[in-house]
């Protein structure tokens, strides 16, 4: 029997609303962030103009927007790794803090001379302190059987303050007049791409990774495997899947990323680490790694629409008396919404069983075809 | 500083006081857990009452507006965790860390409409509930200065386990919670309406989470300050996930909870570098937690000899 | 006794996934009867009855309670309208008392505030006396019996004034015992006036214990008669839409190497209770060896064992040509020596629900050659196989990409199959192969299976359904309590009666019978 081309299958119709759900989630908390604007801001029209074309008016803020997507790449990569195999491990958001830590100590304390080689050490030390952070939580769920939730929150804590008493205490530079690190070596630091703005060789290694992440889970064995368990554990391991090997790789190598990305952005954005806590760039690359559902091939578009409403409520925030913790609000209604999979339920389920009977209207069709 | 009874009783006073907000949180946590709602939003709900309770209390200069808006604050945030989770079946835990960002921004960005300030809202002084002294034990030696004094809000938290013992363990009410915590199959079948219940309980545990968060600003401290739960939302739950959502066992883990704390508090005017004992409790949940289910493998290991035997 | 005090008329209903699970569905009942509810699984009768109380709303159709409409959106309107339903698997909660759980939701109170156990206990005790249920009101859940689990169930309908009790296959889980006593207790609910509706797969209790009897298949009514008046092959006709018997042509077999050695396997759950009692029984190539018997005898852990899910046991198990011993190996060192596995948990075991059809497919040989190209998976040699293997097994889906979670039992298991058949696999483990599925797609697994073992594989079908195991095995053995009961080195020459008595425990063959089938020469 053939099939009716012009019937939405019902796959067609899932991915139609998954698309939906993101850009209904996203309409209602620009509305959202707008009704606030129009509510505390003198000048509502000029604030919302400035909140949505901000960015782009000019070349130095286009670059704030760039430079702001790079972090998230890597954390967003790394969330990728890690709730595909539905491990809730949020250490991303330490592991980004001590990868910074990683590359601090490597840039200040030592020397090899060559930039290339400084600043890949650099990602390599970062890259393996985040590990270790992505690491402990998974130890504790393949081993001791403790769900990551709790233990990646605590572990954020335990990473913020390794990092905050090694650079307040033997690390600090005391010339700094401030609680900071020794500045980086030249070599360490990460060169502008583009002359008086924000965008750095940072962005390159980010789209590698992303480059790289997106292979790793969509074309490679290890990666389909990482899929697999996440989607359905038992399953793995009756077709003879090492389940715990795969569920410590994935954490093991979104660690490796978030410490990377901790890594590039102080080396980019800052001469020493001064951070006097955890970024929150971690949870931004959950919620970049949520809204891209968690293929990294929709990381970067994510990021940058991420990266983007920050800059905007940034500016907004120098123009108007509108705090830039609006991004916050817009940021959780977004997730919200796009989590909830009930969201727009009615209208996909009619939509199916309107299919449904068109499919059946057409089969009895033919087979009254078939009759004659 | 000596190491003297003086200091003891003053380290075992602050002890008790960190205490409160956790055995809130920790209590808020355990009945959600028993009915099977446990998410990650405390850190949240208690920063929505604490904020709301300041700025109410703050705004009408009355305590109990003070205390009623805190504890709205706190249980509709915890509601709307739970339309979004049962109504809208969205993952519990994405929620929550949607929610914590939400409280996180959000209250910053509320106090500073409110008073222009984005760190404490010291312009914007919340009314504080009062320290009480206890008759008769007042007078105790030592004994007095660790037990009386207190904010009344800290006695409260003492008390409420048996609260939430009688609740959970004697009443139709705490026997449906546990029902539609253990088989919420078995009680849709006896027409218990399992999502209402899961709102009661969200709304219960929110209450009482609410008042560690009003306890922080309207008692602990007189302002508002931006994240100034600081983690005490994320201990509870492993207070309550190494009690095993037992009433005893989570208000000892606690306490133990509030010790580490009171450590990294009190050593630090030892002139140690804090930062060592600020990640005390976190490092102490780690291990609580890795031992904790650790202990759960050893028991199931022994089982299997004895069955064995 | 008053005619038609129930009738559901017209009912449809569509699930999200497309799948029309009701189309027109009728059925009325009297007051007073036992009215019998059949059709294969799958043909929509748990939907309907979900639609009955209020667990699931139907897109279209209505509801006639004594003649007049009712809206039932949910299961707590359902028990206030006297409608009272007992599911197959029990909805209690383990930890607590028989008495707790029957009061739950209706709790007797002490002070307006605090729960009344003693008044609670009183009320259990004198519900279980009016109905003449032998229960102690203080026990835990946990320790009772399947039967008296399914006391406890019935009684909580009844305790709630449900006046008409739908049972949902509840014979499913019990010894013959317990279903005697249960026909007992549902013959005293008639003659007290209640009417009860009876869901099942077993004809013979339908002839046994029903009034009337209303027949689905494939989502709609097919028809309703009085049992009285019809034979169980008329019935089964009606269910079918064609005589039950199958016939499957079998070449002969030629018996080769073992395969299979299963040696004095012993395993505990629960702490003490022996679910599987020194088994031993041996495969060798060419040969079905089906395993009969109630489910939960035993059957879901030694599958377990044989492929390598479960390793707590006591005893050997040696599989494959090799005779390796399965507790040495790793999952996947099993199958790449030769195992190949249907668990009866599809949806757990057999199947990664999100993933497409081609992850599925591949999820046992994607790291190994043509379908893996360095560490990269080679896409085109996964499409390849894909898509031969979807015409080959006939799967009705819209493409290899769609995810395996939208299609239809049948076409699930028909994926599951064209995996685990294909590997070329010296010893198959198919346990309950055909469950749930529509009978295209049984008959061509049935069919396959016995194709793999003319062509050489070792067969272990482990099957609750009497005609799939008695024309599909070449030889039989019977599980009961854990061991084996009976062992027909000649499939062929066994009758259901037969079969089902020793299924049922009422005989046991002595261990000298059965210890033939262990014999590796």
């Amino acid at each position: 029997m053939s099939k009716n081309p012009k019937i939405r299958t019902a796959k067609e119709i899932e991915q139609i609303f998954n698309v939906l759900r993101v850009v209904m989630a996203t309409i209602i908390a620009l509305l959202f962030a707008f009704l606030v604007i129009l509510l505390v801001s003198d000048d509502p029209m000029g604030s919302i103009s400035s909140f949505i074309v901000g960015p782009l008016t000019t070349f130095r803020r286009f670059g704030e927007v760039v430079s702001k997507v790079v972090p998230l790449l890597f954390t967003g990569a790394a969330v990728c790794f890690i709730f595909s195999a539905n491990q809730t491990n949020m250490a991303v958001e330490g592991g980004f803090t001590v990868g910074a830590l990683g590359a601090t100590i490597i840039a200040v304390y030592v020397h090899p001379g060559n930039t290339i080689l400084h600043i890949a050490l650099c990602c390599i030390a970062g890259g393996v302190f985040g590990m270790i952070a992505a690491a402990i939580p998974a130890i504790m769920y393949v081993k001791f059987n403790a769900k990551p939730v709790v233990s990646s929150l605590m572990m954020n804590y335990v990473c913020m303050y390794i990092a905050l008493g090694l650079i307040n205490h033997p690390m600090r530079d005391n010339n700094a007049g401030f609680n900071a690190s020794a500045t980086f070596d030249a070599t360490a630091q990460i060169p502008k791409l583009i002359a008086r703005t924000d965008i750095h060789a940072g962005l390159i290694i980010g789209l590698v990774v992303i480059v790289f992440s997106y292979i790793y889970l969509y074309r490679s064995q290890n990666g389909y495997e990482i899929r697999v368990v996440g989607k359905n554990t038992d399953f793995a391991t009756y077709c003879g899947m090492p389940v715990k090997k795969v569920l410590m790789k994935s954490q093991l190598i979104g660690g490796f990323l978030a410490g990377v990305g901790g890594a590039v952005e102080v080396l980019s954005m800052y001469t020493r680490f001064q951070y006097s806590g955890n970024t929150g760039l971690g949870f931004d690359g959950i919620m970049v790694g949520i809204m891209a559902g968690y293929n990294p091939k929709l990381v970067p578009l994510a990021a940058f629409f991420y990266a983007y409403v920050k800059e905007g409520a940034a500016i907004l925030a120098r123009a108007t008396d509108i705090p830039v913790e609006l991004v916050s609000i817009i940021q959780a209604i977004i997730i919200m919404l796009v989590v909830a999979e009930r969201f727009l339920y009615k209208q996909k389920h009619r939509m199916m069983v309107k299919a449904a009977e068109k499919e059946l209207e057409f089969r009895n069709q033919q087979a009254a075809k078939e009759a004659e | 500083m000596t190491i003297n009874a003086e200091f003891i009783a003053s380290f075992l006073y602050s002890v008790i006081r960190i205490t409160t907000p956790l055995l809130f949180g920790a209590m808020g946590a355990l009945i959600c857990k028993q009915g099977g709602v446990l998410h990650i939003a405390f850190e949240a709900c208690m920063l929505f009452a604490a904020f709301f309770g300041m700025a109410a209390s703050a705004f009408t200069q009355n305590l109990w507006v003070g205390l009623l808006a805190g504890m709205v604050g706190g249980v509709l945030l915890m509601l709307a965790l739970g339309y979004f989770t049962y109504k809208l079946h969205a993952n519990i835990t994405l929620t929550g860390i949607a929610l914590n960002t939400l409280a996180s921004g959000g209250t910053v960005f509320l106090m500073y409409l409110m008073c222009g300030e984005k760190g404490a809202s010291t312009s914007l002084p919340s009314l504080v509930f009062p320290n009480i002294d206890i008759p008769l034990i007042q007078d105790i030696p030592l004994v007095g200065q660790v037990l009386s004094g207190h904010n009344i809000l800290t006695y409260v938290a003492f008390i409420l386990p048996i609260f939430v013992y009688i609740l959970i363990f004697k009443t139709p009410l705490g026997l449906r919670i546990r029902t539609v915590g253990e088989n919420e199959n078995a009680a849709a079948s006896v027409g218990i309406n399992v999502n209402r219940t899961k709102y009661i309980t969200l709304a219960i545990g929110g209450a009482v989470t609410s008042l560690g968060g009003i306890f922080m600003s309207m008692g602990y401290l007189s302002w508002f300050a931006r994240d100034m739960i600081a983690g005490r939302g994320f201990m509870a739950i492993a207070a309550q996930n190494l009690g095993n959502a037992a009433v005893l066992p989570t208000f000892v883990t606690s306490v133990l909870f509030g010790v580490a704390n009171a450590l990294a508090v009190t050593l630090q005017t030892l002139n140690l570098p804090a930062e060592i004992f600020m990640a005390l409790p976190y490092v102490v949940t780690l291990l609580g937690l890795a031992a904790y289910s650790n202990s759960e493998g050893k028991t199931k290991k022994l089982r299997k000899s004895a069955k064995k035997a | 006794m008053k005619e038609n005090i129930l009738v559901m008329e017209n009912i449809r209903k569509v699930y999200s996934n497309g799948f029309i699970a009701n189309e027109n569905v009728t059925l009325a009942v009297n007051e007073g009867e036992i009215h019998a509810l059949v059709g294969e699984n799958g043909a929509g009768k748990s939907t309907l009855m979900k639609v009955l109380f209020g667990v699931e709303k139907p897109d279209e159709g209505r509801i006639l309670l004594n003649g007049e409409e009712v809206h039932i959106d949910n299961p707590n309107a359902a028990i206030k309208m006297g409608i009272g339903m007992v599911y197959q698997h029990f909805m209690l909660v383990p930890s607590l008392t028989v008495t707790e759980n029957l009061v739950i939701g209706m709790e007797p109170r002490k002070d307006g505030i605090f729960y009344d156990a003693a008044a609670a206990t009183k009320m259990v005790r004198e519900a279980a006396a009016k109905y003449n249920f032998d229960l102690d009101p203080d026990a835990k859940i946990r320790d009772l019996s399947v039967g008296q689990k399914q006391k406890v169930e019935i009684l909580k309908v009844l305790i709630r004034g449900a006046k008409i009790v739908i049972l949902d296959e509840p014979t499913a889980v019990l010894t013959p015992q317990e279903t005697r006593e249960l026909f007992v207790e549902l013959k005293g609910l008639k003659k007290q006036g209640y009417t009860v509706i009876f869901i099942s797969h077993k004809l013979n209790e339908v002839k046994e214990l029903c009034d009337r009897v209303t027949v689905m298949r494939a989502g709609k009514t097919i028809g309703h008669c009085n049992v009285a008046d019809v034979t169980e092959a008329d019935i089964s006709r009606m269910m079918v839409g064609r005589d039950i018997v199958m016939e499957i042509d079998k070449e002969k077999n030629t018996l080769g190497e073992t395969v299979l050695s299963v040696q004095h396997v012993t395993k505990y759950i629960l702490g003490t209770k022996k679910i599987l009692d020194d088994v031993s029984f041996r495969i060798r190539r060419g040969e079905i060896l089906g395993v009969a018997g109630v489910e939960g005898n035993g059957q879901k852990e030694i599958s377990e064992i044989i492929t390598g899910l479960d390793r707590d046991f006591e005893g050997t198990v040696k599989a494959t040509p090799e005779l390796v011993d399965v507790r040495n190996c790793s999952i996947r060192q099993l199958r790449e020596k030769g195992i190949a596995h249907i668990s009866e948990d599809r949806m757990t075991y057999g199947i990664v629900g999100d993933g497409s059809i081609a992850d599925n497919i591949i999820a046992d040989r994607y790291y190994k050659p043509p379908y893996k190209q360095g560490l990269l998976l080679n896409q085109k040699a996964i499409n390849e196989n894909t898509d031969a293997l979807i015409k080959e097994y006939t799967v009705k889906c819209d493409n290899r990409e769609q995810p395996i979670r939208m299609l239809s039992g049948g076409n699930m298991q028909k994926v599951v199959t064209a995996r685990e058949f294909t590997t070329g696999a010296s010893l198959i483990v198919a346990n309950q192969p055909t469950r749930g599925i529509d009978i295209g797609a049984s008959d061509f697994i049935r069919r396959r299976l016995v194709d793999l073992r003319t062509a050489g594989a070792g067969v272990l079908l482990i099957s609750a359904d009497l005609n799939e195991v008695l024309e599909v095995s070449d030889s039989l053995i019977v599980m009961h309590n854990g061991r084996i009961a009976a062992y027909f080195p000649d499939a062929s020459k066994v009758t259901e009666e037969e079969l089902g008595e020793y299924m049922l425990g009422v005989k046991t063959m002595s261990p000298e019978e059965v210890k033939e089938v262990a014999d590796c020469e």
